[in-house]
């Protein structure tokens, strides 16, 4: 695969809807953790709604789907450790970073050492990031 | 390279259009499709938003969207270009990537 | 230029399979390379061959299939979305105990790798949703 190629690329995945009121929240993160064996540049960005998918405590048995969301613990084994959620999304829906699921890494070259994933940055900062990539998918 | 941001909804359904305008560096392109078409008719109280971001970015809108929702060309915002499928072609080609706003 | 599509809803519920099959008819007037067209979400429902739509209006399935044909173009149903939704090779069909398959010519079942794989491999991604 990436072997053959040799190109890596910078991936961005863009989340703007909440989880559960539809299937993207799920089918994209299937996505990401099938890409992440293709060992490109991997980000994932969380705005508008998208940032109530990182949401802990979520209890589905009342609606009688599955619970999905600690799947988002696997990123960081697969190496998906830029995971950008948007401030200005979190302050108009009430929440802070408390309110977000504990998401890490261990970074290898550090000894191993336990490190957040979650990058809470500005829409100004976000927008660097947008620049910045090569292939950006919207589900 | 800049990139080309496309945007197919009305600013009245969502908020994918404020979303791509708040996000678009200056010098980036933004097309406008399918319904979001409607977002570059002027006389809409969404108007003046798209009107000042024209100048800043290069803002565009898919000919064929607007003609089968009834809008005559004539009524775009001022300095919108209109494009056919061959041009939305040649603006993915020219820009580095695309952002698809949903 | 090579371009991957990706086509994330299904026919006639949203335009999205409209936009993304006149883009790419498009790009390949212009003389570009499609070099894949990848079907997720209900994006699936696009390649069944089961459709009856009224006769007066366009068969979004069969466009496809034209298209593919006429161009050899490589279009690729999730296997995942596709055994969600029920769209169905030979192959799945067995796989998973089913008495019946309704793939469309021209298209065929595998893995979200493959939407990696042209993401990497061409030279513009196209993503066409609601």
């Amino acid at each position: 695969m990436n072997e053959e190629s040799g190109k890596v690329k910078r991936f961005l995945y863009i989340n703007r809807r909440a989880p559960y009121g539809s299937i993207y929240a799920l089918e994209s993160l299937e996505v990401v953790l099938i890409g992440a064996a293709f060992e490109q540049d991997v980000s994932v960005m969380f705005l508008d709604d998208g940032v109530y998918q990182l949401k802990k405590g979520q209890d589905t048995t009342g609606i009688g789907m599955k619970n999905f969301s600690p799947t988002y613990k696997a990123l960081g084994d697969y190496d998906i450790n830029k995971i950008y959620v948007e401030k200005e999304s979190l302050e108009e829906r009430g929440l802070t970073t408390d309110d977000l699921l504990n998401l890490t890494w261990e970074d290898e070259d550090d000894d191993y050492e336990e490190k957040p994933s979650i990058r809470v940055l500005s829409r100004t900062d976000l927008t660097d990031v947008l620049e910045n990539q090569d292939v950006i998918l919207n589900f | 390279m800049p990139i080309l941001h496309t945007v197919n909804k009305t600013p009245f359904e969502r908020n994918s259009l404020q979303r791509c305008l708040s996000m678009a560096s200056d010098g980036s392109s933004v097309l406008l499709i399918e319904d979001g078409a409607l977002g570059a008719v002027a006389g809409t109280s969404m108007e003046s938003v798209v009107s000042a971001a024209v100048g800043r970015l290069k803002i565009f809108v898919l000919g064929p969207d607007l003609a089968a929702r009834g809008m005559d060309e004539a009524r775009v915002i001022a300095g919108i270009g209109v494009v056919d499928y061959g041009g939305f072609v040649d603006l993915a080609a020219e820009h580095s990537t695309v952002q698809a706003w949903l | 230029m090579k371009f991957a599509i990706l086509v994330n809803e299904g026919p006639y519920q949203h335009q999205a399979a409209d936009s993304a099959y006149q883009f790419t008819r498009a790009a390949l007037e212009r003389g570009h390379e499609i070099y894949r067209v990848f079907f997720y979400h209900d994006g699936v429902n696009n390649g069944t061959r089961l459709a009856t739509p009224p006769q007066d209006d366009r068969h979004i399935t069969t466009l496809w299939s034209e298209l593919a044909d006429e161009h050899g173009l490589d279009l690729v149903v999730c296997v995942a979305a596709a055994q969600r939704r029920g769209v169905v090779d030979e192959d799945e069909m067995k796989r998973n105990g089913k008495d019946a398959n309704n793939i469309a010519p021209g298209f065929r079942i595998s893995g979200l790798g493959q939407l990696i794989e042209a993401g990497i491999q061409a030279d513009r991604t196209m993503v066409f949703g609601d």
